[in-house]
Order: structure tokens, then sequence, then C-alpha cells
């Protein structure tokens, strides 16, 4: 399916430097919206505006990522949607439905896929919301694909650091294993001197563990844009890996005293909830 | 048979549970048509333009029980423009002027107003339950007239509608005197309720055990809310996005609740909230966590893996196959499940495939439901799926790119299909989706005896993938088809099928107006609604005799003739 592929080629593109004015004016089928959110704007799913009049053709300075209706057969859908929002210029919604791995960036399909608007808004709205609550702005969609991947992490008492790559990363437990992975060496040489200089026999070494429930030596916690120290573990992560700056290992005993490993509720044994022991658990 | 008292057969009658049944045996004779009619307790009408509302009610004038449905499935989706029609007002005109013993009104996507809900609140003493899905048109003023004036009200739910926002106001005109609520769902409300007033209603309400909130609500409200309803038995949270003291009160509120068999809502929720569930997890029949782009897979998984009686599952695509797996190892008892899509980005975890899918069918052999939204999916997957499950009778999958083949081979997914339609021998409802060719209509056709609505986009090669369906489902009640090549020749191969079913929907197909009004002509007791896309002029008649495609082309039989409340882009023919 060669519109597919072409798609695909575009979309990396995009995804890597939107630049819409490069893409290629003779590909009609091809639309890349940068649209605002909301109002089934977002993530390619466009529904009709009821402009009437206003058809946003393949070609206009409309363009929406979404799934285009490739059939031949079926010129109405493409001629005549009006899925664009009103708004024309704005910010791309980066892989608000993982672009990255689908392969058609064409022009927006009304009604498509079958899922009410209500759940067409869930998504935006939702991390509006919990941003917020956090005290956030909303964090742009682009912004979150051009952080620089490789952040910078610190570990109390060594004087090098390291930077570590959070995209090769899926998920918490992978980033505990890799920090263990990356300092354990660093680390071991700093408790005894004499061993620094030798790499022999690393698995003498003793493993950097509970990092993130407060059960280990050290525990992990991050800077984020707004010059906030935070845990981590609490978000998902992909909204962790959009917002974290740096990365650092603190001593266990260095945080504050609200951290303490043992709890009565059983929900305390969730790494999700060592923060909580600061307050009197309920029993 | 006829000589027996009218008393002894109404009363042999009220064993009849279906609909249908007893509407053959009013077939019979005259005497057994009005011992039916005036015995008839529900009515079940699957098309609000079938019938005229006054007809219904002079028929069946000691009804308690209406259920209404108005706009064609595929509103839900947008592409039935605004102000189509469905409108509930002459329905409750009408009861409201016969049929002063109704009891409870379920309608689906229809349009309802203020007024509507204003009439019915003040014209059925013994008025109980509203039941309204996928409505539009009113406000919270409408409910607080329904508060206020249905003394005996017991079920209030409200899903999925679209309600205008005028305060919280609505919840506290409940009387102090209203003590007979057992259901509540305003989770689709929009706006803030007054805590107090929710409390206090609550408090009041000693037969509640189901109780759905809206995102305004928070943890603290909940937690007050669950002490005062130890035998609840579904919950829709609020949003559960408080500070983390709030969830010690919630913890220990929820565990008062020990009939908890359903959980939905989980607006906004904050991975914190997560284990404060566990508790309730080992007994939970039915989760919907389809609300929450802010959960990730790690998080849901830990829910999960514990809900082990776990019949109905809705999530988001975030689960990841991974989760699905998780899913399918823990949640042995699972009939069914919804997979939906997010827009809401998570590294790597989005992904939802047709391993996913393999995982579920394999660890839960009880499936018989099925809505699946995925990136991609195999012939080879579908075939052992089929194996797998057998069961299903719902089996709806939405490949989110149209037209995408297997994604390993290339192919149409034709024998995919193919496979479910010849091993799921009770399937009665179907949506296909993926590259498909007329070869999979064929199936459809040939095996797809049980079912009864089928969806179709973007699928097929020609006029014969369309023939095979009208000709082959026996039992095809509803179907609905978008962009694809279907065009008059399919539209006019089996006319007298339109008679046996309740709509055909076709829009961005190949069928034009002269089609529609040899349909039209052919078929008195059929309405052939066509709706072209406004341009400037927004005239039909500019149309007129133009033989340019039909964009959206709805057929419906009806003993009503064809309807007065159609707006201008609307032609009947």
């Amino acid at each position: 399916m060669g519109e597919a592929a072409e798609g695909s080629k575009t979309l990396h593109n995009w995804m890597g430097e939107p630049r819409p004015g490069d893409q290629d004016d003779e590909d009609k089928t091809l639309q890349l919206s940068l649209g605002l959110p909301g109002g089934g704007g977002g993530g390619g799913w466009t529904t009709p505006g009821r402009e009437k009049g206003n058809h946003s053709v393949a070609g206009s300075s409309m363009l929406s990522l979404g799934y285009s209706n490739a059939a031949p057969f079926s010129p109405c859908s493409q001629g005549k949607a009006k899925g664009s929002p009103a708004a024309s210029t704005g910010h791309a919604l980066a892989s608000t439905h993982n672009a990255s791995q689908t392969r058609s960036p064409n022009a927006p399909v009304i009604g498509w896929p079958p899922v009410r608007t209500f759940r067409r808004n869930l998504a935006t709205s939702s991390r509006a919301s919990l941003d917020h609550q956090k005290g956030k702005m909303a964090a742009k969609p682009e912004e979150a694909t051009k952080r620089a991947p490789f952040v910078k992490i610190n570990m109390d008492g060594i004087p090098i650091g390291r930077k570590i790559d959070l995209n090769a990363l899926d998920c918490y437990e992978n980033l505990s294993l890799a920090v263990d992975k990356l300092f354990r060496g660093l680390h071991a040489a700093q408790q005894d001197p004499l061993a620094a200089g030798t790499r022999e026999c690393p698995q003498e070494s003793v493993a950097i563990s509970g990092l993130l429930d407060g059960t280990g030596e050290y525990t992990l916690v991050y800077e984020d844009y707004e010059g906030d120290r935070v845990l981590v573990g609490d978000v998902p992560w992909g909204m962790f890996v959009s917002s974290v700056k740096r990365l650092r290992v603190l001593k266990t005993s260095d945080l504050s005293s609200s951290v303490s490993t043992s709890s009565q509720h059983p929900a305390y044994a969730d790494p999700a909830f060592r923060f909580l022991t600061s307050h009197n658990p309920c029993s | 048979m006829t000589y027996f008292p009218e008393e002894v057969v109404e009363h042999i009658f009220s064993f009849l549970p279906l609909h249908s049944d007893r509407n053959t045996v009013s077939l019979v004779c005259r005497v057994w048509y009005e011992v039916e009619r005036l015995s008839r307790r529900a009515v079940f009408v699957g098309n609000c333009y079938a019938v005229r509302p006054e007809r219904l009610v002079q028929r069946f004038p000691n009804v308690r029980t209406l259920t209404v449905k108005g706009k064609p499935h595929f509103a839900d989706f947008n592409l039935v423009p605004p102000d189509w029609g469905g409108y509930a007002g002459p329905w409750i005109d009408a009861a409201a002027r016969s049929c002063m013993g109704l009891e409870e009104l379920r309608m689906k996507r229809m349009v309802v107003l203020d007024e509507n809900l204003e009439l019915l609140a003040r014209s059925f003493p013994r008025f109980k339950a509203l039941v309204l899905i996928s409505c539009e048109g009113f406000s919270t003023d409408g409910l607080a007239a329904i508060a206020s004036h249905c003394k005996l009200l017991r079920e209030l739910d409200l899903q999925e509608n679209d309600v205008d926002d005028h305060g919280p106001r609505w919840l506290s005109c409940f009387p102090d005197s209203c003590t007979s609520l057992v259901s509540l769902n305003f989770a689709c409300i929009k706006g803030e309720v007054n805590p107090g007033a929710l409390e206090r209603l609550v408090a009041r309400s000693p037969n509640l055990r189901s109780l759905r909130l809206n995102r305004s609500v928070s943890v603290d409200t909940l937690s007050k809310i669950l002490v005062r309803t130890p035998n609840l038995e579904d919950l829709g949270t609020g949003n559960l996005t408080d500070e983390s003291e709030s969830y010690l009160r919630l913890s220990s509120a929820l565990e008062k609740c020990k009939m908890l068999r359903s959980l939905s809502g989980f607006w906004d929720a904050s991975p914190i909230c997560v284990p404060f569930i566990y508790p309730l997890c080992h007994h939970l029949t039915g989760l919907n966590l389809s609300y929450t782009p802010t959960l990730d897979y790690s998080d849901l998984t830990k829910m999960i893996s514990r809900c082990v009686k776990l019949q109905r599952l809705w999530v988001l695509d975030c689960i990841s196959d991974k989760g699905l797996q998780v899913v399918a190892s823990s949640c042995k008892d699972l009939q069914e499940l919804r997979v939906f899509p997010s827009d809401f980005y998570v590294a790597g975890y989005s992904v939802v495939t047709e391993e996913g899918l393999v995982a579920i069918s394999s660890g839960c052999p009880k499936l018989s439901s099925l809505l699946y939204f995925c990136h991609q999916m195999t012939n080879e997957a579908l075939i052992t799926v089929a194996k797998n499950c057998p069961n299903f009778i719902r089996f709806r999958l939405c490949i989110l790119e149209p037209k995408k083949p297997d994604a390993i081979t290339n192919q149409p997914l034709d024998e995919g299909f193919g496979a479910i339609v010849r091993e799921c021998k009770g399937l009665r409802r179907l949506s296909i989706s993926g590259l498909l060719t007329d070869k999979v209509f064929m199936d459809i056709g040939k095996y797809g005896k049980q079912l009864e609505m089928l969806s179709i986009a973007f699928a097929g090669d020609s006029d014969k993938g369309m023939m095979h369906v009208m000709n082959g489902c026996k039992n095809l009640r509803k179907l609905e088809i978008r962009d694809s090549p279907f065009s008059d020749v399919a539209l006019l191969g089996n006319v007298a099928k339109y008679e046996t079913m309740r709509s055909l929907w076709m829009s961005g197909c190949n069928v034009t107006l002269k089609g529609c009004q040899v349909l039209a002509t052919k078929m008195p007791m059929l309405n052939v609604e066509i709706m072209n896309e406004l341009d400037e002029s927004s005239e039909m008649e500019e149309n007129h005799g133009d033989p340019s495609r039909v964009d959206k082309l709805y057929v419906y039989r009806t003993t009503a003739g064809a309807r007065n409340d159609a707006p201008d882009f609307v032609k009947i023919l």
C-alpha cells in the first residue's frame, strides 16, 4: 500500500522535526495537521466541525494528522473533510495516538475510529487536569517529543555523573536496574578505594536496590522543569519522561524524616506509597 | 382454548417473557389480541419512527415500562447531522395522555428537552425509573423537575448523555421525603454538585444499591458517602486526585462495603489511589477503567491481577498486550472485554495488537462479548481466537487504520473474520475492519445465521459483498455500512429483505438518488431518508434530479409513514 508507506516516511519526518512546508504538495491525500486538542481535533480522529462552507480539502492550510480515507471510490469523504478544527495554527499533537506506531497520517476520516466524542476529549482533559492538580502548566505535547532523552544522573558521594537514556527504558523497574548498572561499579569503588582501578569480579559489588520504595540505602529522585525535587515513581512513566530534567540518587537517610521503611497499612508495601508514611496510617 | 375466560388467558400470557412471543400471540385471534394488549406491561420500540406514539399508547394503555430508541447507531460517531430527529416529546406527550400508569421510561439516542422532562415529572404519579442513554437536549433544570416531582423515584440513570449544566441546584431538589432511591447515576453531568446535598440524599436512601458519581465529587465526599451505603453493589467514583490522607479515609469506608461488585469512574485517577482499591478487587465482577488515561500498564495490572472473579472489564489500550496477558492469567471468568483507544501518550505501552487478543482468548474461554480497538491484526490470530472462544455473541474489532491488511502476511483479513463467523455459531453482533474483500462477506452470509447486527467500514470490492449479507443472514435486523463500494445494485438486490429488518444505514457508499427513489417506490412501507452534505446553497432542490451520489442513506420499515419532523437536509422519498 504505497500511500501508507509514503505516509510512514512523512510521519517520521514530522515526529522528528515538524516541517509542514516540506510536504510534497503533489500528494494531495497527505495531510498533516497542527490543530488544537479537544473537540475531536486531538490525535487525528478528527470529528467534523459543523462549519458549513468551510471545506478543508486536501492541500489547504489545515493539515490533520489522522487516518485517511484512502479509498478511491469514496471521494466524498476526502473532499468534504470538514473535520479540521477552526484553529489552524497551534501546537502539533505529538504522538497523541501513538503516531510512531501508525503508518497513515493522511486526511482525517470523519467519525473514525468509531469512538464517542467524550472519549476523544478524555485524554487531553484528563492530562490537563492532572497537571493542573500538580501545579504544573499542562505540558505541551510537542515538547514531550522534543525533550532530550538523555538526562544527567548524579549519585550522592560519587563526583562523576552519568547520563541515562530514558527513551530506551520503558518503566520504573528498568530505570532502577539501569541506575544500578551505571553506578554499581563506581559506588563500590568509592566504598573501597583499593578496588578502584580494578575491574575484576564485578559480581562481588553490592547491587544498588530499593531505589523506588524507600527500602534501600539510596532513593531515586528527580528534578523537573519547574525546579522541584520529586520522588521518582508517582506519575505514569510517559508523563515522567516528559517532565524530568535530571535525576539524582540520594542517600535515603538524607531525605526528610517522612520517608520510612515500615508501615502498618498493606497499601504501603506498594512503591507508589512510600512517601505517605509521613502520615499516621489508620488501622 | 378459545373458551377459556380472559383472565386465564391473561395469566398464561404473563409467563411469556419475550416481546416477540407476546407479539405473536396477539396475532392469533381478536380475543387474544385484546387480552394481550390490555395486559401488556412493557413495550420496546427499537426505532421511534417505526410506529406512531399515539397508536402505540392507544393499543397498550396499561403499559408500565416504555423503551424507545431514536437515532441510528452511527450517530454516536457524529455521522448523523445534528437536528436529524429522534424527539422524545411526542412519546412523552402521548403517554401523558393515555398511559397514566407509566412507571419506567428508557430512552436511547433521543433528543429530550427540559419541557419533556417537566411533563414527564408531572404526568405519572407512580413514575419510578428514568434511564437516558446517549441522549441530548436537556439540562440540569429538567433533572430538577424529575427530582422535585417524582415522589416514588427509584432509579435515575444517566449514561453518557450530553447535558447542559445549569448549576448544582438539581440535586437539592430531591425532597426530604424522597427515600426510595435504589439507583442514581449522574456520571455524565459536567458541573459541580453540592457535596452536602449529595451526602444528605444518600443518607436518606437506605435502598441505594447503585451510585455513580461525576468528576466533581472529591475523595473526601466519596468517603463520607460510602459510610452511609454499606449495601452498595455498584459504585462509580468521582475524581481520584486528592491528597494522600483522603485515601486512608476512603479505604476504611470501602472496607465496609462488603457487597460491592462493580466499580467504575476513576476520573483523573492518580496512581496513588490504586492500592486502596486492592481490598475490593477480590470480589469485583465488573470493572470500568476506560475513563482513566492517567493510569498506566503497571497500575492497571496491579489492580486487575487481583480481580480474580472479574466478568466484565473495560480498559484503555494503555494496558498494552502485556497487560492483557495479565488479564488473561488472572481473570478466568471474564465474559466481556472492551479495550478503547487512548490518545494519551504513554511511552511504549499504548500499543495493543493481535497478541493481546490471542492471550485473552486462550486465558478466558468464557469470553462472549468483545469490543477491541487495536493497531494491527493477523488472520492467524483471529483463527486462534475463534478456536479458543467459540461462544462469542458480540465480536467487534476495530483496527485503527482503515483497510489495514494482515500485519504479517499483508493479506486481507477475510480468513480471520471468516473463522470467527464459522466457529461462533451464536454470533449476534459483528463489526469488521481492516482490509477486507468480498470473500469475507461470502462467509458472513454463509455462516452468520444468528447475526442480527453487522457493522461494515471500508470493506468489500463490489456489490456482491453486500448481496451475500442480504441474502444469507436470515436474522439480520440492523445493517450499517460506511465507505464501502456498494451501489444501487446491492441496494436494490433484495428489497423484500428490508421489511424483515429494523434499518439500513449506508454512508460514503455509491448509491445514487435514482436508486433510492426506485427503492422508495418499490417498498412503500419503508422510509428512505437521504442526507447530503450541505454546501453553500444548502438547498436540496438544486440537487433534484441530479444523479449524484447520496452521502447518507437511512432506510427503515415503518407503519407511521413519512415523519413530519424531518429537518431540511433530510429528504424522505
